[in-house]
């Protein structure tokens, strides 16, 4: 392993930044008005859902995993699925106890 | 000859120390991971006692302030944007305009603490607290809500007490970014720092990104 020379960053152009901040609030706009739309029980998943992509905006773009290693790529998968596991069990212990 | 990283630190002359910008990186991700998990697990039990009292969700969700919620999402959402720039302006060598873009960055800290202690003040005047009536000049309600209200609001002071909590840690994270960027000890070729507490703020939006549909949307 002999990499230590400077490391390389990937510079973004202004304009990326700009378009994932108007999209954050686009999607910012369509989750406050889809709460105010009755889906039964689609009301938390849709929340949940357009959520999710905005972190996935936040991940990829301003904390620049789209430019990193895939290393950390699969440490947030890691993450996820040992958070996956966590959720997973703690419903089927609630399953039994209600 | 065996030691690798005694030989790195000839190489780098010697008596200077080792920077080792990937591992900084990679440790400060570790960190955050837990982080996630410290906030994960308040989310799990939000979704538990959500699925056992959702009428007494929905009908707390609709006594917060979406207008104040929405609010507070767009000055999140934009210091993130100005905190992203910051780093970028450290990137392409422009220190002013990275030391004003943190500061900005800061200004929207602030104003998001302001607006959720009006939020907090609030709840506290209509008797939504667990104190007792002398702290908060009236007496507290919730102990009479139903159970799934005063699990909602427990869950609500914790979980934005918490998100608040790591806004101010992340305000002192740019600070002594803003220090080291102006004394040129961070700078375009060491740059972790000011990265890694980018990093830090991104995650605080990462949070609030979930914490703002589920506590103020479900009506």
């Amino acid at each position: 392993m002999s990499d230590h020379a400077h490391e390389e960053h990937h510079i973004m152009p202004i304009k990326t930044y700009i378009l994932v901040w108007v999209a954050l609030l686009f999607l910012t706009g369509i989750t406050i008005g889809a709460s105010y739309v009755n889906m039964y029980k689609f009301t938390v998943f849709t929340a949940f859902f357009i959520a999710t992509i905005k972190v996935t905006l936040v991940l990829l773009y301003f904390m620049h995993i789209r430019y990193e290693k895939p290393l950390y790529t699969w440490m947030i998968v890691a993450v996820l699925i040992t958070y996956g596991i966590f959720i997973g069990l703690t419903y089927a212990d609630y399953q039994f106890r209600w | 000859m065996t030691d690798l990283s005694a030989h790195s630190d000839l190489e780098h002359g010697g008596h200077e120390i080792h920077y080792d910008p990937e591992g900084c990186k990679i440790g400060f991700w570790l960190f955050l991971f837990t982080e996630v998990f410290l906030f994960g697990m308040l989310f799990i039990a939000f979704g538990v006692y959500l699925t056992g009292y959702k009428a007494d969700f929905q009908a707390s969700s609709a006594m917060l302030d979406v207008k104040m919620g929405g609010i507070n999402t767009l000055v999140l959402l934009t210091s993130s944007l100005t905190m992203a720039l910051a780093i970028r302006a450290v990137q392409v060598d422009k220190k002013g305009q990275s030391l004003f873009l943190m500061l900005v960055t800061i200004g929207f800290a602030v104003v998001f603490c302001v607006i959720k202690y009006f939020e907090w003040t609030h709840k506290f005047h209509t008797g939504i607290h667990l104190g007792s009536a002398e702290t908060f000049g009236v007496p507290s309600v919730l102990t009479d809500m139903p159970r799934g209200q005063q699990l909602y609001f427990g869950l609500y002071y914790v979980m934005t007490g918490f998100h608040a909590f790591h806004v101010l840690v992340g305000s002192i994270l740019i600070m002594v970014a803003m220090y080291y960027v102006a004394n040129g000890k961070v700078n375009k070729d060491r740059i972790t720092l000011i990265e890694n507490a980018g990093l830090f703020w991104h995650l605080v939006d990462l949070v609030w990104i979930y914490l703002f549909p589920l506590f103020y949307l479900i009506k």
